[in-house]
Order: structure tokens, then sequence, then C-alpha cells
């Protein structure tokens, strides 16, 4: 009785910050959780005019009806090697690039540098895209200089086998410095002495990087790769989407982009919000499981 | 051993410095060359003679992508919807992240939780789709500046940086006989302004260059915003407007000039600003990687 007068109290003498809290509350409402409450269709047979609850039950039809799909495996192994691919020569591309510039003493060519880095990052996913379906074109920047060497002109996005290496190569290229910020914050804050007293200990700077600069950063990487892993299921989708022509659907279609393609373009609600919801559970297992893993190690919680 | 040691770190400097170098042109050569290739003759084009250099430059290109009606709709439309929705972001964080400051908001912790979840877990765009064409809003502005009105991570940038106000400013206030309200908005936003500033920042960006909720929401040509209509030029090659505006200029103007034009026409703004502003971004980042 006590504490819920207590509360009662509490809640009164609050009222204003309820009054301000109200829209973003009714936001949330209506823009996360209505959605979250649509993914109902998912078990449903879909009909504009019935509408989300007026439609026929159909049970795990459509979670059926995808699992036995071949298609769908080969979305699910174009998702996960993506993603696998981005890890192993994305991941580590803006730690060595906050490792080299740890080393530059002279700091107004590191300042430019970084600035230089980080511009491609405040480029639309429009812009990146049109500037490599243009230099990749036949007659476009790269084919060029390929001609000029005396080899052949390839037709990159026609073909599957180039899909990933240009998506991944332009990902280093448009966030490498955005994402060497995080890295650089932790290495400023490697304490020196350790520097000092490793330097004593004989270690020249290889050595330093190795043994004092590296174990400094090391439960921030720890951190963004479970975090990375967490967002295994999921992809640039934007990108993708500007990216892939029906040759290369083999290597480039991914989950998000076979729902917008079958579910939204095809009018496939159902199968498209049974397809998104195995997804969306998927991916939430692993950032759950990512995010328990890091606290684990860290004893910090990452939100 | 330590003569030694001096050479080689003086070798790797040198290398280290080639290597940053060599990096800073890989980045700034392709936005170059769009530049280069958009402003020269589009005989030289052709060739594939523009290396370092334009060739007979001239600003025709320019010209017939800036007369084109359905790009400067498109400009006007990109600048509405990015005012607008970032008017509605800010105002929104701001509403959301104050009381979840506040010890005393009864119920800040579920309502935390409630929120954070839709971090992790989100119905997919089918179902966001069904809600929006439900509330009326597919082929309005709405269904453009609406739904991303909030974006979780700043929202608990902001939440931080209000949390840093000390208490005893309340109390002070409270005794001068303010609420909460007046509070917020005579103390706490003005104390904040370089968080704001910061957010707002990240949202205009985010708007100036948002493209898929058009893809999905609007379907008049009329409503596009320049991204998608970029994407019509530049990607799907739809030139043949431009390339008649040109002829009639009596230009030698090929569709790679428009390309490249139209893109450095929409990253023009981003250009001019960024040396300006990039620091407050880095700030920014630094605020969410530390605390977020």
């Amino acid at each position: 009785m006590k504490t819920e007068a207590l509360a009662w109290k509490q809640i009164k003498s609050s009222g204003y910050l309820y009054l301000i809290f109200l829209v973003p509350l009714v936001y949330f409402l209506i823009f996360k959780y209505g959605p979250m409450f649509g993914i109902l269709i998912a078990f449903k047979d879909y009909n504009v005019f019935q509408g989300v609850l007026n439609s026929e039950w159909a049970g795990w039809k459509h979670f059926e009806s995808f699992i036995f799909d071949p298609y769908f495996w080969k979305l699910v192994r174009n998702t996960l090697l993506l993603n696998i691919y981005m890890i192993i020569f994305y991941f580590p591309a803006p730690i060595l690039l906050a490792l080299l510039l740890n080393e530059i003493r002279f700091k107004a060519f590191k300042r430019v540098v970084q600035s230089i880095s980080y511009l491609p990052h405040f480029l639309s996913t429009v812009v990146v895209a049109g500037m490599l379906v243009n230099f990749l074109a036949t007659d476009g920047l790269i084919n060029q200089i390929i001609a000029s060497l005396g080899f052949n002109k390839i037709q990159f996005l026609m073909l599957p086998e180039w899909f990933r290496t240009i998506y991944i190569s332009s990902d280093i290229w448009q966030k490498i410095g955005w994402g060497s910020i995080i890295y650089l914050a932790a290495l400023s804050g490697v304490d020196p002495h350790l520097y000092e007293a490793a330097k004593m200990d004989g270690a020249n700077r290889f050595k330093q990087a190795i043994h004092v600069t590296l174990p400094g950063i090391s439960s921030v990487i720890m951190i963004l790769f479970l975090l990375t892993l967490g967002d295994l299921m999921s992809i640039g989708f934007e990108k993708i989407l500007l990216l892939y022509t029906g040759p290369t659907y083999e290597t480039a279609d991914v989950i998000s982009t076979f729902v917008y393609r079958r579910g939204l373009l095809g009018a496939d609600f159902s199968y498209g919000a049974a397809v998104g919801l195995f997804q969306s559970v998927i991916s939430f297992l692993l950032i759950v499981g990512a995010n328990y893993a890091a606290r684990k190690l860290n004893a910090t919680s990452l939100w | 051993m330590n003569l030694k040691g001096i050479k080689a770190g003086k070798i790797f400097d040198a290398a280290n410095m080639l290597f940053l170098i060599a990096l800073c042109i890989t980045i700034l050569y392709p936005i170059y060359h769009m530049f280069i290739v958009s402003v020269s003759d589009g005989h030289a084009v052709l060739r594939g003679d523009i290396k370092l250099w334009p060739v007979s430059p001239s600003w025709d290109t320019y010209k017939a992508v800036l007369k084109d009606p359905d790009i400067l709709n498109s400009y006007k439309n990109t600048f509405l919807y990015t005012t607008t929705g970032t008017l509605i972001n800010v105002t929104l964080t701001a509403f959301c992240a104050y009381p979840l400051a506040r010890k005393k908001f009864y119920g800040r912790s579920f309502f935390a939780v409630l929120i954070i979840f839709t971090m992790f877990f989100e119905g997919g765009i089918i179902p966001e789709y069904i809600v929006i064409d439900a509330l009326g809003l597919i082929n309005t502005m709405w269904a453009i500046v609406l739904p991303p009105a909030i974006h979780v991570f700043y929202m608990i940038i902001m939440r931080t940086f209000f949390q840093q106000i000390p208490e005893e400013i309340y109390e002070s206030a409270y005794i001068d006989g303010a609420n909460d309200l007046r509070i917020f908005f005579r103390i706490i936003l003005p104390l904040s302004v370089p968080v704001i500033a910061t957010i707002t920042l990240f949202y205009l960006v985010w708007h100036w260059n948002s493209f898929f909720p058009a893809l999905m929401y609007l379907n008049e040509k009329s409503q596009y915003p320049m991204q998608l209509i970029m994407r019509n030029i530049v990607i799907a090659g739809n030139v043949a407007a431009q390339e008649s505006a040109a002829a009639s200029m009596n230009a030698m103007i090929t569709g790679q000039n428009i390309k490249y034009a139209v893109i450095i026409v929409t990253i023009a703004p981003i250009l001019v600003v960024y040396p300006f502003i990039q620091k407050y971004f880095v700030k920014g980042m630094m605020v969410g990687s530390l605390k977020g």
C-alpha cells in the first residue's frame, strides 16, 4: 500500500515529464510497435481488403514453403558469405589505419589524412553506387585503365564472381576512415608510461605496437567484433539493391533484397513478412548473444 | 642496435607516410575525376582522354543539368524533406531524451527498455509498409519524415548529455518556482546547444542522403527527392532529357558528363560545408562510442 502511494505521488509530481514524453511514446507505439503487430500477417494469407486482423490464418505455411525452397538457402548463403568476407577483409582495415595514423608524429599531416579519410562516409549510398556503376562500365575509368595496360575489358557488374569484391572494396573505401575514429579514441587512452617502460626494456616501435598498443585497444576491438557478429544477418541492403543486376543475383541477392522484391514489388506480403521475420529473429538472437558475450568479457554494458 | 633501430624507424615512417598519401589519393581521385570529366569537352570524354586535368572545360553540362525541371524540383523536395524531417527529428529526440534522463520520471526504466528493444528487433519492411499504408501516408511527405523521427542511438547520446547536468540546477529552479516543462525549455535546452547541434547535423546528412523510403513510399515523380532522381539518371542511365537540353545549347555533352555533373551537384553542399563541420561529427561519434 505504502509503495503504491509513493509511486502515485511520484507519477503526479512528474506530470509535465509525461506530457513531454507523450508524443515520443505514441511515435514508438505506432511506427515501431505497429509493424511488430503487423508481423501477424506472416502467419496469415494477407489480403489488402480484409486487413491484418481479418485475413485468413495460414499457420506456418509460409515458413515451410521458404524452408523447402532451394533458392532461400542460396539467399542465406549469400547473406552469410558477404558478411563473413566483410569480417575478414573490412573489419581489420580501420584498426590498421588507426595504428598507422598513431605512428605519425607530424600532427598536421595526421589531421589532414583523417579529414580526407572521413569524407566518403558522408556520401550517400546512391552516390557511391553511381560512382561504381560508372567507373566499372565498359567505357568507365577502371576499364580505361585496364585497357591501357593491355588487358581485356571486364563487365564487372554483369559477372557474379566480381560482386562481393566490388561490394567489400567499395565499403572499405567509404568507411575505413570513419571506422578508425573509435580506435583512435581508444589509442589516445593508452597510458604513455607503458611506452616509456617498453622503451626502457629495449622494445623498438614495432614491438611497442604489438605489446603495448594492441593490448591497449583489444577490448574495443573485441566489442566491435562482437557487434559485427551480431549484425551477421543484415547487410547493406540499399547498396546491393542499387548495384545488383539480374545476372549477379547468384551471388548478390540476399534475404533483405529478396523480401523487398518478392514481398513488396511482387505484392506477396505474407510470404515476404515471413522471410523478414525469420531474419529478424535470427538477428535478434545474434545481437543478444553478442551483447551478452561483450558484457561477460568487459564487465561494461554496451547499452 | 640503436642506430639500426633508428634507421629502420625512419624507413618505416617514410613508408607509412607514402601509404597514407596513397590512401588519400585513392579517396579523393574518384571524386576529382568525376568533376574534371563533368566539365570537359564531350569528344575528349568519349576518347577517354581525361586523366589529371579537364580538357577544354566549360560549365555547359551544369547549365543543362540545372535547367532540368525534374532535377530542380527534386532539389526542392529534398530541401523540404530535409528541413521538415530534421525539425521533427530533433524535437522528438529531445522530448524523448529529457524525461528518460530525469531520475524522478516514474517508469523510466520500463520506457527505456521499451525503446531500446526497437533497436534489436523490428517488424521488417513489409509490416512497416502496411502500417504506413493503413495510416494513409503513401505518396505524402509524411511517409518520408515521420517513420525515422527518433533514431534511438542519437536519443541515447542526448540523454547521456542531459544526465550530466547537475541535479542542483533542478533544485534551485524548483525553488524559483519553475516546473519541469519550463526547466526543459529555459535551462536544459540552452545548456545543451552543443549536443543538439551535433545531432542536428547527423539528421541533416541522413535526410539529405536518404533514398530508400522515397523509393518505397512515393510513386509520383513530382515528389521524388534528388537521391531518387539521381538514381534514375546515374544508375539507370536515363539521360535523354538532359542530352536534349544540351543539344539545344549546341554543347557537346555525353551521358557521362551529365551523370558526373549530377553527382557533383548532389554532393557539392556536403563538400562545401564538410571542412567546417567535420569536427562536430567526430565529437558526436566519440560521445556516442564512449557512452553509447
